[in-house]
């Protein structure tokens, strides 16, 4: 079922382009970049969680943020491969689709957690101070975070035919999943029907893990939402490689 | 020895359009086999269905001895394929996408590195085998793909359209590849093109496939031989057609465009004949018959679809002129 030295190619193949591509690395950190320091200093003096600020209250939400932009864009990126050709050599090894969605997951996972690294370094440099433990926690945090969103990114890339939709997926579904997440505000004081929509959206259970590792706050207990990601990250494997089972050629 | 390829009824339909139409062919182990067609005739979907990227709508294929629909895994094992449309990774290095390729192939750790500098011995790309292939001239990505499609040593490779778009020079250099790996003979290869002249110069025997059927297959000169003879054009006095056409070697005379088109056996034995009984002639050409003809007399319709568009492009510049 799993070809590891297949899983071992694609996952280096994403990390070989992944440093040479350093705009991309940068251009995903723009926007939690203002998050993090416009919204984050502009609304300060209103942090839910003594002996926090506000914007070392978002500092975790905007650290899944970048996970979440990073992921969803490989994962859409799949869409280019498969117009380029550039999928047809893989989809025509010998491998099995677990094997190719595996490899690619882990490929896109990478990304993520190199772009949280970046980010946890300029927040010690200006958010707030991180002892080596809590990094390191906060990266092992990051491995289920990213990995469910790459799935996510690669199910719609999967089924999607171009690129226009890109656009689409970010509006209705990655800017809704990182506000209703509870990334910039506190659960436990939102209004009702954000709480339940909250409930549904995996990157709130991302939120709240990454919080509670960096600020010792979280709206559920860490296990219940540890629980839920591992969750989430069993049922979109399963989608993933219903997806990528059903790729075949357009012609 | 057991065939490379043996398909069975095999038929691919997408919705109404039947792409491939009960197929029944056998192809030798170490042939070339060339399969000519035009345009949408069914030659990749064909590819795609024995490279198990397509599920096939009835009927099996055995690919170095694996089923098609019950081994696919197997059979992409023991195959190589170049597409269609380039398909290296353009971020990476060559040397990089036959390493890569190799991994995914389950090419054994311990001999990837040997068979890499061997395969771009080969094709001639050591000195670039660092440099990023988005700077390769087409040619190169082209070698570049063939050495990757037998990096995994395999039995069958499937060349889908090898010189599709590439400049006189590069065609003339993938085919002399080709020919190579014919001349070693481990592989049996199969061509698909709608160069007649490749598929002349490089097959063994041609497969003419025409809306999903094979209409016609032989060796290049047999085919040839079916359509038979060669044509010659005389430039010459009205009244010579009359004179000529009684001749025994000669088939058929037609005016056409102002001189005399021939069909006749053998024009290097006649010629001299046909010259002497048409007496006064301005201007001689020879046409030695060609898979042209071949593909023409085969699957002319096509052909004849395409002077339908063209004419109707007449039709529009003519409307617009009028006006």
């Amino acid at each position: 079922m799993f070809n590891f030295a297949a899983i071992y190619a694609l996952l280096m193949r994403e990390a070989l382009i992944y440093f040479r591509e350093k705009e991309r690395i940068a251009a995903i950190l723009v926007s939690p970049l203002l998050f993090l320091f416009v919204v984050g200093k502009g609304l300060s003096g209103s942090s839910p969680v003594e002996g926090y600020t506000y914007q070392q209250f978002i500092f975790p939400g905007i650290v899944v943020m970048v996970i979440l932009f990073t992921s969803i864009t490989y994962g859409l990126y799949i869409i280019w491969d498969k117009r380029l050709d550039f999928l047809k050599e893989v989809l025509a090894a010998p491998i099995s689709r677990t094997t190719l969605f595996l490899g690619k997951a882990l490929g896109g996972m990478l990304g993520g957690i190199i772009e949280t690294l970046l980010l946890l370094v300029i927040g010690m440099a200006f958010v707030m101070p991180l002892p080596l433990w809590k990094l390191l926690l906060c990266l092992a945090a990051s491995v289920p975070v990213a990995y469910m969103i790459t799935n996510i990114g690669l199910i719609i890339g999967a089924r999607m035919k171009s690129m226009e939709g890109f656009g689409l997926v970010m509006s209705f579904l990655t800017w809704p999943m990182f506000f209703f997440s509870g990334a910039l505000f506190d659960l436990a004081t939102a209004a009702p029907y954000i709480r339940v929509v909250a409930l549904f959206d995996p990157v709130t259970y991302a939120v709240d893990l990454m919080r509670y590792v960096l600020i010792g706050y979280g709206y559920f207990p860490p296990l219940v939402s540890l629980g839920a990601l591992l969750g989430f990250c069993a049922v979109t494997t399963a989608l993933g490689v219903a997806a990528f089972g059903a790729i075949q050629q357009e012609k | 020895m057991p065939p490379a390829i043996i398909t069975t009824d095999l038929t691919k339909r997408f919705g109404a359009l039947t792409a491939v139409d009960s197929i029944n062919l056998e192809i030798r182990e170490g042939e070339v086999f060339g399969l000519l067609g035009p345009n949408g005739a069914g030659k990749t979907t064909l590819i795609n269905l024995l490279a198990t990227l397509l599920k096939a709508t009835s009927g099996t294929a055995l690919v170095a001895g694996r089923d098609i629909n019950r081994e696919p895994l197997e059979v992409r094992r023991n195959i190589g394929i170049v597409f269609q449309e380039p398909s290296v990774d353009d971020l990476l290095t060559g040397r990089e996408n036959l390493w890569l390729h190799s991994l995914l192939y389950g090419v054994p750790r311990a001999e990837i590195k040997g068979r890499m500098e061997k395969m771009l011995e080969l094709v001639r790309l050591t000195a670039r085998a660092d440099s990023f292939v988005k700077t390769y001239s087409g040619g190169m990505r082209r070698r570049l793909e063939i050495a990757r499609g037998l990096i995994h040593q395999p039995k069958v490779l499937f060349l889908d359209e090898p010189t599709l778009g590439l400049d006189p020079a590069s065609r003339k250099d993938v085919w002399t590849y080709i020919r190579g790996l014919k001349d070693a003979g481990d592989t049996t290869i199969i061509l698909t093109t709608h160069y007649m002249e490749e598929a002349d110069s490089l097959a063994d025997r041609i497969g003419i496939i025409d809306q999903g059927r094979i209409i016609e297959l032989d060796t290049p000169d047999a085919l040839k031989r079916k359509v038979g003879q060669d044509i010659v054009y005389l430039t010459c006095p009205p009244g010579t057609l009359e004179k000529v056409k009684h001749l025994p070697f000669i088939s058929e005379g037609i005016e056409e465009d102002g001189r005399i088109r021939l069909t006749l056996d053998d024009s290097g034995r006649n010629l001299q004949a046909l010259l002497k009984a048409a007496g006064d002639v301005e201007e001689v050409e020879v046409r030695r018959v060609t898979l042209d003809d071949v593909f023409l007399k085969f699957a002319g319709h096509q052909i004849k679809d395409e002077t339908e568009n063209h004419s109707m492009f007449e039709r529009i510049a003519e409307s617009n002129s009028r006006r």
